[in-house]
């Protein structure tokens, strides 16, 4: 049973009452509440939407965003406004990896959009497409404070920075092996330079 | 040799941790500041310091700590910006990530000047790893005793969190800052009131960018006054530079102002020239913001004087033949470069990063970029670079925020100084195209 709430959002009724995070993630959100006043629980919100992210594939479902308003007590139309707003959040599902390549001045002019173009080819993919396997997803956005290092591209925690060709190919063969799901929460960023 | 007061110990190998950090004179500072200021007292060096604000717009840091309201019984906020967004600007991450303690040192100072119990360090998501960096700086100085309760046996307590972002440029603008703080949107609020009046939770607030408040370390150890000695004029101390675009040694340096430009960009000690023998054709001092200006009027004034790295100098001739130091995202263009191509890729940020709040903005923001990509597709009319002149003009000044006119200075100084540009774009239908990458990394064009 769906309900059309918003565009080409639904909501599941049946898929929010199975949503639980793990104890671990309760945990850390139980934390992050204590770092605000009493009542200014709200504050929470962009933290615990990142961790949200996380534990939902990488993407923040209706269903998890009206769980997040119950575990902050705030209505589920705060949270959406939210995660509508700031371009971190994935509003629809996406690959494991998304490849997030930065395209703005300092980039462009050390060959962002060559890199772009080169990802594209060797994926199959076009900016903001998913590859059928679901590992890969390339976005473009604009700059991640790493003019001074680049072209640049970031995946989950990660900074991948003076992209060249081979590198870009190492990368892709690494997550390949790896096939895991690449987190902005992750602990264990590995920088390239 | 420049004089380094922020960055005098980054070269130590270990200095992100505490041990090696405290072993090199870290939080003397708060000792001293503890046990031999008061608040006031504090506020006063810094005033005396002549340090201004280091994000951007280069307001009297003293001055603003000054306006905090102080009504009985209400919380104070410090909240350190470390939204770093800016295009060319790297500075922050470059700190924050070598030498964490140094922010956390100067957070603890400055809480302590303005009265703040609960200070936040707002950073931007997409640098969550360096958010962890700084958590583990903090769980390290609340171990040895420098936050938390009855910091050194004073009556001064203090917590410092770590508040990540989720990827909007809006939320580098104070009061944006703040409303994404509550959990909201990055919507800029409308002043006044002012956040030292009412700022984050509707009490008195500062916001102060990571580079300003890293600042105050060497502030409280040398005194106002002697800091007030470094640097030329109205523009005291150092100022952290990011480097980057086509030149032969990217990275952060931190210069003393006065530094000239020309010395900045060709010497061996800073972006050691431009990279493969080219010409300069233009510079952005100070990150996206501000308006380019070509090579000629970058290295000298109008009245023909050498430019220097400060921000009377930078600003020399206003918006006709100037610019502005901002954040120092210093960001330089070869002979090779299309001015109106780079122009488009700043105007698609703004129009990308726009909080749609102003309709002048959300809406100018992307006609602009609109009309520039004729100019890269060689669609465009001659009337296009008046339409494009008009619609910046329609946004400047216009908007609740900054973001507005950061939008439009880059047009209108593209189009001041480079217009041949954009005819030649017209006539020729299109732009030259340069490969960059092969330029990047050396690799020679197919003939």
């Amino acid at each position: 049973m769906s309900t059309q709430v918003h565009g080409v959002l639904t909501f599941d009724k049946e898929k929010r009452k199975q949503i639980k995070f793990s104890e671990e993630a309760l945990q850390t959100i139980e934390s992050i509440k204590k770092r605000y006043p009493e009542g200014k629980q709200k504050s929470a919100l962009i933290p615990v939407l990142h961790i949200a992210q996380a534990e939902n594939d990488g993407w923040l479902s209706p269903e998890v965003m009206d769980y997040v308003a119950e575990l902050l007590n705030i209505s589920a139309i705060e949270v959406f406004e939210v995660a509508s707003f700031y371009t971190m959040f994935n509003l629809k599902p996406v690959g494991k990896c998304v490849l997030e390549v930065c395209r703005t001045s300092s980039c462009w002019l050390n060959g962002a959009n060559e890199i772009i173009a080169y990802i594209e080819k060797k994926l199959g993919i076009k900016e903001s497409e998913t590859t059928a396997d679901g590992l890969f997803t390339l976005k473009t956005v604009e700059c991640l404070g790493s003019c001074g290092t680049a072209p640049m591209l970031q995946c989950g925690a990660s900074y991948h920075e003076n992209l060249n060709y081979e590198k870009v190919d190492a990368l892709l063969e690494k997550y390949r092996q790896e096939n895991k799901r690449k987190n902005y929460t992750d602990l264990d960023w590995q920088n390239t330079k | 040799m420049g004089k380094k007061l922020l960055l005098d110990k980054i070269h130590i190998p270990g200095i992100q941790s505490y041990e090696v950090y405290r072993a090199n004179g870290g939080y003397a500072a708060v000792e001293k500041a503890l046990k031999n200021f008061s608040p006031e007292q504090i506020v006063e060096e810094v005033k005396k310091s002549g340090l201004r604000g280091r994000g951007g717009a280069g307001f009297p840091t003293g001055m603003k700590w000054s306006f905090l309201a102080k009504p009985p019984g209400v919380p104070r906020y410090l909240l350190c910006n470390a939204d770093e967004s800016e295009p060319g600007t790297f500075k922050d991450r470059y700190l924050m990530e070598h030498i964490p303690h140094l922010l956390i040192e100067g957070m603890i100072i400055a809480s302590y000047a303005l009265g703040s119990n609960t200070s936040y360090i707002y950073i931007r998501g997409e640098y969550f790893y360096v958010s962890r960096i700084l958590e583990k700086a903090i769980a390290e100085a609340y171990a040895n005793g420098w936050l938390g309760k009855n910091i050194l046996g004073t009556d001064y307590s203090l917590d410092i969190y770590v508040q990540v972002g989720a990827g909007a440029y809006i939320c580098g603008e104070e009061t944006a800052l703040i409303e994404s703080l509550e959990g909201k949107r990055g919507n800029p609020r409308i002043k006044p009131p002012f956040p030292a009046v009412a700022g984050l939770w509707g009490c008195p607030t500062v916001v102060n960018n990571v580079e300003t408040i890293a600042a105050v370390v060497p502030i409280t150890q040398m005194g106002g006054e002697e800091y007030a000695k470094i640097g030329i004029g109205k523009s005291t101390g150092t100022k952290l530079i990011s480097a980057s675009g086509h030149i032969n040694k990217p990275g952060v340096y931190e210069i003393e102002l006065g530094l000239p430009v020309e010395e900045f960009i060709y010497s061996d000690e800073y972006c050691g020239g431009i990279r493969g023998g080219k010409k300069l054709k233009a510079v952005v001092a100070g990150g996206s913001s501000v308006p380019v200006l070509p090579a000629e009027l970058i290295l000298k004034t109008a009245k023909g004087e050498p430019r220097l790295m400060s921000y009377e100098s930078l600003a020399d001739g206003g918006f006709q033949t100037g610019t502005m130091l901002g954040s120092g995202g210093f960001i330089v263009m070869d002979e090779d470069t299309s001015i109106v191509e780079n122009l488009f890729t700043f105007t698609r940020f703004y129009h990308h990063e726009s909080c749609g709040q102003c309709s002048p903005c959300r809406e100018g923001t992307g006609w602009m970029e609109k009309v520039l990509k004729k100019f890269i597709d060689g669609t465009a009319r001659m009337e296009d670079i008046d339409l494009l002149w008009e619609i910046q003009s329609k946004i400047d000044g216009r908007t609740i925020c900054p973001l507005g006119d950061a939008a439009s200075w880059p047009v209108a100084s593209a189009i001041r100084h480079f217009r041949h540009e954009f005819e030649e774009a017209v006539k020729n239908k299109g732009i030259k195209k340069v490969n960059h990458y092969n330029k990047r990394w050396g690799v020679a064009e197919k003939v």
